[in-house]
């Protein structure tokens, strides 16, 4: 039902993901931000089971922020993806396991732009383009299409606008609107929201 | 000291903090520790509340616990503050056990909660939060916030995942300041965050200018429930009949509704979901949330409602 994508650049990470927040058949919000910020360059977009979702991107966010006052200065992506892969594993076979899907993206100095997949197994993937949802079905192909590793920022915007595109021709349910940000050494950049109309 | 009773502060000891027992000494502010030194769940050992509770939820018996959140509550924001509205039928699957349940739970005079679902689960929960809302004011001396209290309790509750919980609650109160900001700092200094398409979430920074971050000022709207689900928004509706009273509030809502018009859009929403829903009825309590607090509108029987809306449209 709920959509993220992600989308490497050389020296950005273009993510996005939908907006409405339901609840079995009724859309109780339409302009749900599904992205929590790790840090000023990581961004962690999180969809699953309801209240799973923030309860433990919360965690994950408040933990990433304690190590910066700790220690003074920021995980890189990496750290904080396996850092994130090992407490979805612990948890997953325990009493509670929490059922998300997540996206990672962020740009570090050293690493450059990273964008990593993970799974409600927690299964850990670095991939330059990624997506989660039914709409994964459809659009993951457009990625494997269209993708070069080179992509510009303005080539990725348009490439997002096709999946988005294909959502709203193909998928069967209405997801009107989607959050866009960009991710790149001087941090996290909202873009505009990409909705029916602008299309 | 009483009140240091029932916060359980105790005083620090610096013979156990040395040998790294600080953690006992902490007041760990819940408070549902039940006597344990450290907060824990209270269940019997060896005993696991999700998996005994599959059986009886997911399993093939006869018997068979159906947790649903059967009721109508509704809550919208306008220009005026924040309208409440509930059913108060209270059922036992298909016995109907009073007609007469309060739904709402006054947390204090700047707060509301109403309630869906297990009506134990609910009063309880609720109460607990009052409890930890009344402990925020004297320890801050300041109001607790909408944000605040609902996240207080949808973390109290989401450590309880998987036990069979029901509750689906709105928080509905009036904040005193600012209390959000916008996600990309960057962006909040220049002033360049994306507009929120909620014309309710214009904020005001702390020297009065407005601002398109989508922070809360004001009339304050959270749903919460057992999956420890937390949303802002500006119109919401729990329990059975909420797809009925979704459609009466959808079409005719609009943020510009006078204070009289929002009285009859609320009551009519209530009235149609016990119309069409088996599992509400009884009588449409509202309730107003103002600046300087709430005002318990009217209670009337939805029988009474049934036939002045007919003479009406007569």
């Amino acid at each position: 039902m709920e959509y993220l994508i992600g989308i490497q650049g050389r020296d950005f990470v273009l993510v996005s993901s939908d907006r409405v927040a339901a609840s079995s058949i009724v859309a109780m919000k339409h302009d749900y931000d599904k992205m929590f910020k790790l840090s000023e360059k990581i961004m962690l977009l999180c969809v699953g089971e309801a209240g799973d979702t923030v309860q433990f991107a919360e965690y994950i966010q408040k933990n990433v922020q304690l190590y910066k006052m700790r220690n003074g200065y920021e995980l890189s992506p990496s750290a904080a993806a396996n850092f994130t892969r090992k407490n979805l594993a612990e948890y997953l076979r325990s009493r509670t396991p929490y059922h998300v899907n997540m996206l990672l993206a962020g740009c570090d100095e050293h690493e450059g732009p990273a964008l990593y997949y993970m799974d409600y197994l927690a299964a850990l993937a670095k991939a330059p383009f990624a997506a989660h949802g039914y709409g994964a079905f459809l659009t993951l192909s457009i990625l494997d299409r269209y993708y070069k590793p080179d992509i510009t920022r303005e080539e990725a915007v348009e490439l997002l606008k096709k999946c988005l595109q294909e959502i709203q021709k193909r998928f069967i349910l209405n997801l009107p609107s989607f959050t866009v940000r960009i991710i790149d050494n001087n941090g996290v950049h909202d873009m505009e929201q990409i909705s029916v109309s602008n299309l | 000291m009483a009140l240091m009773d029932v916060c359980r502060f105790q005083d620090w000891d610096p013979a156990g903090f040395l040998f790294g027992e600080k953690e006992q000494f902490l007041d760990q502010g819940h408070g549902f520790a039940f006597g344990a030194r450290n907060g824990e769940i209270s269940v019997p050992r060896g005993l696991d509340p999700v998996k005994f509770l599959k059986l009886y939820t997911d399993g093939d018996d006869e018997v068979q616990i159906k947790l649903h959140h059967g009721t109508t509550t509704l809550a919208f924001k306008f220009q005026h503050g924040v309208m409440v509205a509930v059913d108060s039928r209270a059922s036992a699957g298909s016995y109907i056990s009073t007609q007469a349940f309060k739904k709402v739970i006054e947390i204090n005079p700047y707060l509301l909660g109403t309630m869906s679902g297990s009506a134990a689960d609910c009063v309880y929960w609720e109460r607990m939060l009052a409890k930890q809302c009344r402990i925020y004011k004297l320890r801050n001396k300041k109001r607790i916030s909408v944000s605040a209290a609902s996240k207080l309790l949808a973390n109290m509750v989401a450590e309880y995942r998987g036990m069979g919980l029901s509750m689906g609650t709105m928080v509905c109160g009036w904040d005193e300041k600012f209390v959000k900001t916008c996600m990309s700092s960057a962006d909040a200094r220049r002033g360049t965050c994306i507009p929120s398409i909620n014309p309710l979430d214009l904020g005001h920074l702390a020297d009065g200018s407005k601002t398109h971050c989508p922070g809360i000022l004001g009339p304050g709207l959270y749903y919460v429930d057992e999956n420890g689900v937390r949303l802002s928004g500006s119109m919401f509706s729990t329990g059975s009949g909420y797809g009925y009273a979704y459609g009466v509030m959808d079409s005719g809502y609009k943020y510009d509704l006078t204070v009289k018009e929002a009285y009859n859009l609320a009551q009519r929403a209530i009235y149609h979901a016990t119309h069409r829903d088996a599992y509400s009825g009884g009588t449409v309590n509202m309730y107003h949330m103002r600046e300087n607090g709430w005002i318990k509108v009217s209670q009337e029987d939805v029988g009474d409602l049934h036939h002045r809306y007919a003479a009406e449209a007569q």
